[in-house]
C-alpha cells in the first residue's frame, strides 16, 4: 500500500514528461491525484503494514499529514487544469514590469508537481531519519522549477534563494543527522541503534544526551527553515509571491507541514529520552517569534499574495507553539495544521483568480472583488475571516485549543501575547481584504473578469472553504480520534 | 595511518585559507576538487577494520564525483558564464582570511569541549569538520557570484562529510549516499540555474538578485 502511495505519483510524473498532448497530461495530473487520495482513504480504513524493514510506516502523525498532502493536492490538480489551459504557449508580457518572458515547458511542470508530491508522501511516511532527509531534499528539488514556471527574473531571483537557504538548511539537518547517528552509537561495546524513530524510542537509555540535544538543534534549525520558522524564514514570501498560486498553495498548505513533520520526528525521541522540555521551550520562543515577525510583516503589508506568505510564517509559528505547550495544546496544533492547510490553499487559489482578472499583486489597486468575480470575491472573504480565526471556521476551534492549553498550564503571559499577535494579524489582514473586496473596480477589469470564475478555478478552493467550514462546526469522531493519538504520540493528550 | 589522516586535514584547512583569500573562479574551482579528492583520501585513511570495504567504496564515489564530475560541471558553468573573478566581495579578502583564522580558533575551542561517546581517530577531525563547516558558511554569506556560493556550499558540505566520515558510517549507506545526491543535485541545479541568471542578466552577479523585498511605496 504504501509502496503504491509512493509509486503512483512517480511514475504519472516519469509519464507526464513524456506525453506530447496537453489534454491527456492534465487528466494524468487528476487521475494520479485522484488516485492517491484513494490509496489514502484506504489507509485510512486500514493501516497498512510497514514496508522495508520498517523504514516506511504510516503512524498517527504520518497519517495526517499524508492525508493533508493528499487533499490539497486534489485540489491544486484539478485548480491546475483550469490554470494551465489560461496560460497559452508563446511568450507572455509581464504586468509588473512589461518584460517578455516565457513559461516553463507544461510538461516538465506536470511531472514536478508530480514528482513533488512522491517526496511529500515520502516524507510523511519514512520513519528512518536518513530516509526522511532524502526525502525532505527531494521535496526542495522537485518543487525548485514550480517556482520557475514564469520564466522572469523575478521567479529566477526567487528560485535562487529559495535553493540556496533550503540546502543550507537540509546541510544542517544532514549534520543532525550524524549527530543523532553519534548519539546512538553506543558507548564504547554496546550495540548501535538503528535510526528509525521506534528503534530509537525503545533504547533511549542508550542514546548519548549533549549529542542527543545538539542533533534535536540541528533538525530544529535546519528543517524550521524550509518551515519558515522566523528568523530563517527569508526565502518564503518570495517564492511564494512569485511562483503560480497553484504552486503557493501546495507549498504554504502542504510542504510547510512536511518540514515541520522532520522537527516533529526528533522532538519524539527527545521526548522519549525524557528531554521533552527542552524542545518545547526552543519550539515555543520560535512560534512567538514568527508570530511577531509575521505580525510586523502583515500590518501595512502592499501585496496580497506576499501578506497569504507572512500569514504562514504566523501559522507555522502557531503549530510550533501549540507543540511547545504541550498538554492540550497539542491537539490544538494537530487540528490547525489541518485547518490552516484547508484555509491557507483556498486562499491562495482564490489569490490566483484575483491576479489573473486585474493583472496586479498590489492591495491598493485591487477594488472591488465581489463585483468583478462575486464566486471569488465571497471565498476571499471568508477564506481570511476563516484564517484569521473568526467563527464558526474551523481555525477558531483550533486556535482556541491552543489558548486553553497556555491557560491550563498557568502560562499567562504566552497565552497575552498569542492572543495580541493573533488580533493584530486579523485586523491588519481582515482590513485588507475588506478594501480589496469592496469599491468601485478599476476600468478595463470587468470585461478581463467574465472568463476567470470557470469552475475549474472555483469549485476546488470552494470545497477547500466548505471543509474548514464543516470543521468549525463539527470534527468527525474518526478524525477526532486520529488527532488524539497524534497528540499523543506528540507528547499531549 | 594516523600521520596520513591528520595531514589530510591539515591540508583540508590550508586549501579553505588559501579559497577565503583569492579571488580567481579557476583556482577555487581547483582547490575544491583537490578538497573533494582529500576528503576521499581520508575516508579510506579512517577506517581499517570491518568497514574498509565500504569505505573504500563511499571513497571512490568521492573521488569520482567531489573531484571529478563537479568540478567539470563547474568549470562549464564558469565558461558559459564568461566569468574569471569574483568581484567586490561582500567581505574583503584579507578580512575574509582573518575571519577564517578567528574561526579556526572558534572550532578548535568547541571541538575540545564536545564529549565523544568513542575516541575518534584523530583529535582534529571535529574541529576540521567544524571548520569547514564554518568557511563554507562564511563564503556563502561573504560573496557575490553564484558559482562562488555553490562552491562555498560545496566547502560546507565537505565539512559535515568529515564528520560523517569519521563518526557515522556504521550507519546504512544512505546518509553517506546524501550527501553525495546533495552535492551531485544541488550544484546541478544551481548550475542550470545558473546559466539562466546568466541569459536573463549577462552575468552571474547575484547582487541582480536583490528586487524582492518589502515594497517602498
Amino acid at each position: 500500500m504504501i509502496a503504491a502511495l509512493l509509486l503512483v505519483p512517480t511514475a504519472a510524473g516519469i509519464a507526464a514528461l513524456a506525453i506530447r498532448p496537453h489534454r491527456a497530461r492534465r487528466a494524468l495530473l487528476v487521475a494520479s491525484a485522484a488516485t492517491h487520495a484513494l490509496l489514502t482513504v484506504l489507509c485510512w480504513k486500514h493501516r497498512p503494514a510497514p514496508a522495508l524493514d520498517g523504514w516506511l510506516l504510516l503512524d498517527a502523525p504520518g497519517m495526517l499529514f499524508l492525508s493533508i498532502t493528499s487533499a490539497l493536492f486534489l485540489a491544486a490538480s484539478v485548480y491546475a487544469v483550469g490554470y494551465l489551459a489560461r496560460e497559452e504557449p508563446g511568450r507572455h508580457r509581464d504586468f509588473q514590469e512589461r518584460v517578455l518572458f516565457t513559461n516553463e515547458p507544461e510538461a516538465v511542470f506536470t511531472g514536478c508537481l508530480l514528482f513533488f508530491l512522491a517526496a511529500m508522501t515520502l516524507v510523511a511516511t519514512s520513519q528512518h531519519f536518513g530516509l526522511l532527509w532524502v526525502a525532505v531534499e527531494a521535496t526542495t528539488l522537485a518543487s525548485a522549477p514550480l517556482i520557475y514556471f514564469h520564466r522572469h527574473h523575478r521567479s529566477l531571483e526567487a528560485t535562487w534563494k529559495y535553493l540556496l537557504i533550503c540546502s543550507v538548511g537540509i546541510a544542517l539537518a544532514l549534520l543532525g543527522n550524524f549527530f543523532l547517528a553519534v548519539a546512538a552509537s553506543g558507548r564504547a561495546g554496546e550495540a548501535r541503534t538503528p535510526l528509525v524513530l521506534s528503534a530509537l524510542m525503545l533504547h533511549t537509555g542508550e542514546l548519548h544526551a549533549p549529542w542527543l540535544r545538539a542533533a534535536f538543534l540541528c533538525f530544529l534549525v535546519g528543517y524550521g527553515t524550509k518551515m519558515g520558522l522566523a528568523p530563517l524564514h527569508a526565502w518564503l514570501p518570495d517564492a511564494h509571491s512569485e511562483s503560480p498560486s497553484v504552486v503557493s498553495a501546495l507549498l504554504s498548505g502542504a510542504l510547510l507541514n512536511c518540514a515541520f513533520l522532520g522537527i516533529l520526528r526528533a522532538q519524539q525521541v527527545c521526548a522519549a529520552a525524557g528531554m521533552a522540555d527542552f524542545g518545547r521551550g526552543l519550539l515555543v520562543i520560535f512560534g512567538l517569534a514568527s508570530m511577531l515577525v509575521a505580525a510586523v510583516f502583515v500590518l501595512g503589508q502592499k501585496d496580497f499574495k506576499r501578506m497569504l506568505a507572512y500569514s504562514s510564517v504566523e501559522h507555522m509559528g502557531v503549530l510550533a507553539l501549540g507543540v511547545g505547550l504541550g498538554g492540550s495544546g497539542v491537539f490544538g496544533a494537530a487540528l490547525h495544521a489541518v485547518n490552516h492547510s484547508l484555509s491557507k490553499a483556498m486562499l491562495f487559489l482564490v489569490a490566483g483568480n484575483i491576479l489573473a482578472a486585474y493583472r496586479t499583486k498590489a492591495i491598493g489597486e485591487v477594488r472591488g472583488v465581489v463585483k468583478v468575480l462575486p464566486a471569488s470575491g465571497a471565498l476571499w472573504i471568508a477564506g481570511v475571516l476563516a484564517i484569521g480565526g473568526s467563527p464558526p471556521f474551523g481555525p477558531f476551534m483550533s486556535e482556541l485549543t491552543i489558548l486553553q492549553g497556555a491557560l491550563a498550564q498557568g502560562r499567562y503571559g504566552i497565552a497575552a501575547a498569542y492572543v495580541a499577535l493573533l488580533v493584530l494579524i486579523f485586523i491588519g489582514m481582515a482590513g485588507a481584504a475588506l478594501r480589496m473586496a469592496q469599491g468601485a473596480p478599476p476600468d478595463g477589469v470587468l470585461a478581463r473578469a467574465a472568463a476567470r470564475e470557470s469552475p475549474w478555478a472555483i469549485w476546488p478552493p470552494a470545497a477547500l472553504g466548505l471543509a474548514v467550514l464543516l470543521l468549525g462546526l463539527w470534527v468527525p469522531r474518526a478524525a477526532s480520534a486520529a488527532l488524539h493519538e497524534v497528540a499523543t504520540a506528540l507528547g499531549g493528550s | 595511518m594516523a600521520a596520513g589522516v591528520d595531514l589530510a586535514l591539515v591540508l583540508l584547512v590550508l586549501t579553505s585559507l588559501v579559497l577565503l583569500g583569492s579571488s580567481r573562479i579557476d583556482a577555487y574551482i581547483r582547490i575544491a576538487a583537490a578538497q573533494g579528492a582529500l576528503v576521499g583520501l581520508l575516508t579510506v585513511g579512517l577506517h581499517t577494520g570491518d568497514l574498509a570495504p565500504r569505505a573504500a567504496a563511499l571513497a571512490v564515489i568521492s573521488l569520482v564525483v567531489k573531484a571529478g564530475i563537479l568540478p567539470w560541471l563547474l568549470r562549464r558553468a564558469m565558461r558559459e558564464a564568461h566569468v574569471r573573478r569574483e568581484v567586490e566581495p561582500y567581505v574583503g579578502y584579507a578580512l575574509s582570511v582573518l575571519a577564517g583564522v578567528l574561526a579556526l580558533g572558534f572550532a578548535v575551542w568547541l571541538g575540545a569541549r564536545l564529549p565523544m561517546p568513542r575516541p575518534a581517530a584523530s583529535p582534529l577531525i571535529v574541529p576540521v569538520a567544524l571548520f569547514l563547516f564554518l568557511v563554507g558558511l562564511f563564503l556563502i554569506v561573504s560573496r557575490r557570484k553564484a558559482l562562488t556560493q555553490v562552491l562555498g556550499y560545496l566547502v560546507l558540505e565537505n565539512g559535515i562529510f568529515v564528520f560523517g566520515a569519521a563518526f557515522a558510517l556504521e550507519e546504512p549507506m544512505i546518509v553517506e549516499l546524501g550527501v553525495l545526491l546533495d552535492a551531485l543535485v544541488a550544484v546541478f541545479v544551481m548550475g542550470i540555474t545558473i546559466s539562466h541568471i546568466n541569459r536573463e542578466f549577462d552575468s552571474i552577479d547575484t547582487a541582480h538578485l536583490s528586487e524582492l523585498r518589502e515594497w517602498n511605496p
